[in-house]
């Protein structure tokens, strides 16, 4: 058997949480106009305000949606998608509001054990809290006390709606306004929950604060919504891991994060992401559609983004960094993985603006089975930027014959004292290699994923800890079976 | 029983038959060397055994410990004891050294069913087999082989040897690219391996190394075939007489 056979074997590994739990729902009809946007607002219980947002926001998606303007650029191929024929809400039915874990449905906790979050108490020794979201709304909140001792605010972003207008008021779209992209668009009149931070002045944030989302009901877009705010000085590390269960259809998955970072702040926000795939044949499978943009308002403001990317079936992704402020510093660090017939189109953008700012992207893209794996990058200089910097390292690596991998690096320089680096490299992952460690006792599967975990390095080490074993796991479990 | 016992061995690259009949028997405690001028096959040899996979085996057969060397699979035959030194040895970009060697032991004592080794018992070891071939600490951590020179390459796969304690090791071109000193520590850390349980096969273009590393049995592969067979005075009629002399001797001369 040759490697490029084994190698195609590598890639045999079923969805390892595709399981489906029976709750009973509470969903509004199917298709998208005025009633269903003003209705998930009521739903919500949400202030006029936020009503008026989510109805501009649709009114203007509308426009786009009927000059058929979805972005058409990414190189990833999928059927159209039949807006109308999507169901925008769906929550677990509750009968009231919950004051402990012990009441959240048993379903439900046994869901999250088989997918390992963290919520139990004990596990909240481990430093995580954990802002579950079920099917778009949140259901149990965790370490909520601690953290409102040292003042941070974490919680669902319909509570903070309640609880926090003024500030929702002030930053919601501050980032990503609604008229920001189709998706974008798209969420901001749908969007159902999400999580919302604010650490306050001078605060470090004193755990990791983690949301697992996942999404559930049969036909179901999801439309998360995140908000954090790190206020002068302050510090706060946040992740945000997924996992989906198997469905035939594909589920629309259009998220926004907006991240705002004052001066002398630092925003760490690292993402796991492991949604439903497809099957072996391309079949099913989460369409991933995402803006995530942080802004370094302040000086001396830094914004690092860190994920790893193995599930959807497609993946449309680009967590950006807008350099405003003096001195401020954007980083973004990536591994994209695409196995069987997953399409990935994924990078980001540094906009610097204010002098002396700095960035650097660190992108590792892997291709196993037919995957097709795109770096789409862009790293701009504004005039006024002076003294701005930027380092970009780009690598990809091929397992077998029948993957891609492509790369487009844009880079826009408006000021001449702007320095700049791009590295890039394509290997393919050698046969050598595997047969050395193989000689050595380790077995063809794990020799594997040895190399590919070597090949991430860079990346996995800007992960908090416990994530970068749960990532190096991941990793080899998608990757198991496309070796022999 | 012999460690090792090839028997009438064909193998064939891309249909070349490069192994036209190999019989060698190699018992615990003896070092075998292979000798033969480029192409002979000596490589291909190293390879089979360490059971790489391109090549094809036509006719034949291997025991390695009594056991089918044939049906495993490459970790499998490392896990039974078989130690591939390579000629060229791989980088592996972002692991270091000492994880991709504890990872390796481990694989290694989980098959013979010993406990693991957490990295309070691995590092220590790992030192003092680093010191014995000379290599500086800093390779601890560097990732495997990767900017090693050709030297500390070799060097390594010593250190290897040493941490994995095979029953055979199999020791390709170790000289090749050495300078002498790097080749007396080299030799150092091979001869240290000697012992009445284990094996090695020594395969070599020159007798240089030999002169450091003085094996029992000394093996002429010309054109694929076993063509003489001897004691360590065998390697320096070679050198004195070159390797065209073995190929007019007839083929029974050996043992």
């Amino acid at each position: 058997m040759s490697t490029v056979d084994q190698i195609q074997d590598l890639t045999k590994q079923e969805y390892k949480w595709g399981f489906v739990t029976s709750i009973d729902e509470d969903r509004l009809p199917n298709g998208l106009n005025e009633d269903i946007v003003r209705a998930i607002s009521l739903k919500k219980g949400e202030p006029e305000f936020m009503t008026e947002w989510r109805l501009k926001a649709y009114r203007y998606w509308s426009t786009l949606e009927q000059k058929q303007a979805e972005p058409t650029w990414a190189n990833v191929k999928y059927p159209p998608i039949d807006y109308q024929g999507l169901c925008y809400y769906s929550a677990p039915k509750q009968k009231k509001e919950l004051k402990s874990l012990d009441e959240v449905d048993p379903e439900i906790l046994s869901t999250y054990a088989k997918l390992g979050i963290p919520l139990h108490e004990q596990k909240l020794l481990a430093g995580v809290a954990v802002d579950a979201v079920f099917d778009s709304v949140s259901v149990a909140t965790t370490f909520k006390a601690k953290l409102a001792e040292a003042g941070v605010i974490f919680c669902s972003f319909s509570e903070a709606v309640k609880n926090h207008p003024e500030l929702i008021k002030k930053y919601l779209g501050s980032v990503v306004p609604y008229t920001d992209n189709f998706f974008g668009a798209l969420n901001s009149a749908v969007f159902s929950d999400g999580s919302f931070v604010y650490v306050p002045k001078g605060v470090r944030c004193p755990m990791e604060l983690s949301t697992y989302f996942r999404i559930n009901a049969q036909n179901t877009g999801q439309f998360e919504r995140t908000l954090i705010i790190a206020d002068e000085g302050a510090y706060v590390s946040y992740l945000e891991g997924c996992t989906a269960p198997v469905r035939d259809e594909n589920q629309l998955h259009a998220a926004v994060v907006e991240l705002i970072a004052h001066d002398n702040a630092t925003i760490k926000y690292s993402t796991v992401q492991n949604w439903y795939p497809g099957d072996k044949e391309g079949k099913g499978g989460i369409y991933n559609f995402v803006t995530k943009r942080g802004k370094c308002a302040g000086k001396n403001s830094k914004i690092s983004w860190t994920q790893v990317e193995t599930g959807s079936a497609i993946t449309w992704k680009y967590p950006s960094c807008i350099l405003q402020g003096e001195g401020s510093v954007g980083e973004f660090y990536s591994v994209a993985l695409t196995n069987n017939y997953q399409q990935a189109d994924t990078g980001t953008k540094m906009i610097h603006i204010g002098k002396n700012t700095k960035s650097t992207i660190v992108s590792k893209g892997i291709s196993a089975g037919h995957g097709q794996n795109t770096y789409r990058g862009m790293v701009k200089i504004l005039k006024g930027a002076t003294g701005a910097r930027n380092y970009t390292q780009c690598d990809s690596l091929l397992v077998g014959d029948k993957c891609g991998a492509h790369t487009f690096p844009y880079i826009e320089v408006k000021n001449a004292s702007a320095r700049m680096e791009h590295e890039a490299s394509t290997s393919k992952i050698g046969e050598d290699q595997i047969f050395y460690l193989q000689q050595r006792g380790i077995p063809k599967e794990e020799a594997v994923s040895m190399i590919i975990n070597g090949f991430c390095k860079a990346v996995f080490r800007e992960l908090p800890m416990e994530f970068a074993v749960e990532a190096q796991k991941l990793l080899s479990i998608s990757l198991e079976g496309s070796v022999g | 029983m012999s460690l090792l016992e090839i028997k009438n061995l064909h193998a064939s690259v891309n249909g070349n038959e490069i192994l036209k009949g190999i019989n060698l028997s190699v018992n615990a405690g003896e070092v075998h060397s292979i000798m033969g001028p480029n192409g002979s096959g000596k490589s291909t040899l190293a390879g089979v055994l360490a059971r790489r996979e391109s090549y094809e085996i036509t006719q034949g057969q291997i025991l390695f410990n009594g056991k089918d060397l044939l049906e495993m699979k490459p970790e499998e035959a490392a896990c039974e004891g078989l130690f591939l030194a390579f000629q060229y040895p791989v980088e592996i970009p972002g692991i270091s050294n000492a994880y991709f060697l504890r990872t390796a032991l481990n694989a290694i004592r989980k098959f013979r069913g010993e406990e693991e080794l957490d990295a309070m018992d691995f590092l220590p070891l790992l030192r003092e087999k680093m010191r014995l071939l000379e290599m500086d600490e800093k390779f601890l951590n560097r990732p495997v082989n990767e900017g090693f020179s050709g030297g500390e390459k070799k060097r390594n796969e010593i250190v290897q040897l040493a941490m994995l304690e095979p029953k055979l090791a199999v020791l390709d071109e170790t000289d090749s690219g050495l300078d002498i000193d790097a080749l007396k520590v080299v030799s150092k850390g091979v001869n240290a391996m000697r012992s009445k349980d284990r094996a090695m096969v020594l395969v070599t273009h020159y007798q240089r190394l030999l002169n450091y590393i003085v094996p029992d049995f000394v093996h002429v592969l010309v054109n694929g075939k076993i063509v003489k067979s001897g004691g360590p005075e065998l390697a320096l009629e070679l050198e004195d007489k070159g390797y065209s002399w073995t190929e007019n001797e007839p083929v029974g001369a050996r043992r």
